[in-house]
């Protein structure tokens, strides 16, 4: 039996997290699918062969996938999951998304958000925002799986000679009556929050929206990605896909900063995973030291400036 | 249109959960517990509709022990007009809910079903989703903004990338994120009040479902520890620790 992953994708671009979720799916078998679902998503299509990693890119291509609405996929994997023991995609809202329909009509339980695999059958999964870690045993025979990406190295390319099958359009349901209006997404140079190497993030004492330039100047020079507290989002310093912790994303760079953020438990489980934490902050009191491998008690308006030019004169 | 809204008691946000040292769970004694947030904001999402004319009924629908009349009642006090509770086990998988849901669902029949997008406690995000499959009803899963005119939704979902609108014909599914709104305080007339209106409490049978699992937590374990590090004096001296001893920056 063999394993089935769906590609996280935007038409043009094949997700990195994916190779994160193919990572995951090798630790099962080596004979995995990729599903690539979308509108003329040939370069993705490309991404996959060049990858090396995979049997067979099963390609899905029709306006009704342009946007991955959740039931419109959903069908789709529906009607391939009999070939396949385990299915697999990234617990990223599109995965979140369509992932648990396709379980409830399998009538499986889907295990979320794994951040081990222990066999084929048994995995580790984060609970109350990462106060506990369950190791949870799946007795379906179909196991419906979200992958934690940052929990997962992306996988090597390999030398496996990747077969591509289209799919024939004339199978596919019928579309969901939901209608697609606008994406309003963030545009950035900056690299990815959940796969930047270094993440800067603000919260409250930041006090305003102006002031997250100084911390964008500070991530620009250290080429980061900009995050932020619940606090500093509620307050409208920053939008929402911005947001690390339990609700918001998932972090676990090389090196994260935290700038003016308390560390409410909430926050702490979307960055804890990071391999080096700092923590500036005028509070020494704040909670984030709890855990910060390096804390500095200061003035954040007196020492980024200080930050940004010391990584600027080494340069 | 009746509105159901699916609330779950877990534990309160602002407790320290802790880990039972012999892995067998979380340690739940004596401990808070509240309407999930998700869920209140849900709630809070249904009774904005009945203030502006678009709703009539608010269905509070609950899985869980009797226990769960609490959270139930809260649910009254803010503006839910009855409950329901299915009496069942606390730790029901979300495939399990979804079908009890869906028993209830079918009964009740709303326009409108409104989850929470996932519970602070098993962190799965897979409730509502489950439910409108079963259900085979359209879903707009983490909603920050929501409007309903002839009896189409139009939803803001917070997405990865930033937001995305769809409009979704009823009966629809939504779960809620964060932004949705920010909930109220029930007044003390309404907790008052709330003591008059009714839950029924159902059995599985009652709604037909039979039970069985499909997993087995093992085991839950303490994270791995982080131990706090040093405190530096200065930005010269953090840099200086990040380049030569963490080796982090160049």
């Amino acid at each position: 039996m063999s394993i089935l992953v769906i590609a996280d994708h935007d038409n043009s671009e094949l997700k990195p997290v994916t190779r994160c979720t193919l990572k995951a799916a090798s630790m099962l078998g080596e004979e995995i699918d990729v599903l690539v679902a979308g509108l003329e998503c040939a370069p993705v299509v490309q991404s996959v062969v060049d990858l090396g990693v995979a049997r067979t890119v099963l390609i899905a291509d029709a306006p009704l996938f342009e946007h991955a609405i959740a039931e419109n996929v959903a069908g789709l994997v529906l009607q391939l999951a009999p070939s396949y023991q385990h299915i697999l995609s990234a617990h990223t809202t599109t995965g979140k998304n369509f992932l648990p329909r396709v379980a409830a009509l399998l009538d499986m339980q889907m295990i979320s958000d794994i951040v081990e695999v222990l066999d084929s059958n048994t995995f580790k999964r984060p609970v109350y925002a990462g106060n506990g870690i369950a190791t949870v045993k799946s007795n379906n025979a179909t196991k419906v799986l979200s992958v934690r990406g940052t929990a997962f190295d992306p996988i090597d390319s390999g030398t496996v000679s990747t077969e591509t099958h289209k799919l024939d359009a004339a199978t596919f349901a019928d579309p969901s009556p939901t209608t697609y209006v606008k994406d309003e997404l963030a545009q950035t140079e900056r690299p990815e929050l959940n796969s930047a190497k270094v993440v800067v993030s603000g919260g409250r004492a930041l006090g305003s929206s102006e002031s997250f330039a100084l911390l964008e100047e500070l991530a620009d020079t250290l080429g980061a990605a900009v995050g932020a507290s619940r606090a500093a989002v509620d307050a409208g310093y920053v939008p929402n896909d911005m947001q690390v912790g339990q609700t918001g994303k998932i972090v676990a760079p090389e090196l994260y900063i935290a700038v003016g953020i308390s560390g409410a438990i909430q926050h702490l489980a979307g960055m804890k995973d990071s391999k080096v934490i700092v923590a500036i902050n005028s509070d020494p009191e704040a909670p984030i030291f709890q855990l910060a491998d390096y804390g500095l008690v200061a003035d954040l308006f007196e020492v980024i400036p200080e930050f940004i030019r010391l990584i600027q004169e080494n340069s | 249109m009746k509105i159901l809204c699916a609330i779950k008691r877990v534990v309160d946000a602002n407790v320290n959960v802790v880990v039972k040292s012999d892995g067998s769970g979380i340690d739940l004694t004596n401990v808070k517990m509240s309407v999930n947030p998700f869920c209140e904001i849900g709630v809070e999402q249904a009774i904005q509709l009945k203030e502006a004319g678009i709703a009539d009924e608010i269905v509070a629908v609950s899985v869980g022990s009797t226990k769960t009349q609490e959270q139930v009642r809260v649910c009254l006090a803010l503006g839910a007009d009855r409950g329901i509770i299915v009496d069942a086990p606390d730790d029901l998988e979300p495939l399990s809910i979804a079908k009890i849901l869906k028993a209830v669902y079918t009964k009740e029949q709303p326009q409108m079903v409104i989850f929470g997008k996932q519970s602070i406690d098993g962190d799965n995000s897979q409730t509502g989703q489950m439910f409108a499959a079963l259900t085979d009803l359209p879903q707009a899963t983490f909603a920050s903004d929501l409007s309903v005119i002839n009896n189409v939704a139009t939803v803001v979902r917070e997405v990865d990338g930033g937001l995305q609108t769809l409009e979704v014909p009823l009966p629809m599914v939504l779960t809620t994120d964060l932004r949705l709104n920010v909930p109220r305080f029930a007044s003390l007339k309404n907790i008052m009040m709330s003591k008059r209106k009714q839950i029924d409490v159902l059995s599985t049978e009652e709604v037909g479902v039979v039970l069985e699992r499909h997993t087995e937590t093992l085991r839950v374990d303490r994270p791995p520890a982080r131990s706090a590090g040093i405190v530096v004096d200065s930005i010269d001296e953090l840099v200086s620790k990040l380049r030569n001893e963490a080796k982090v920056l160049p």
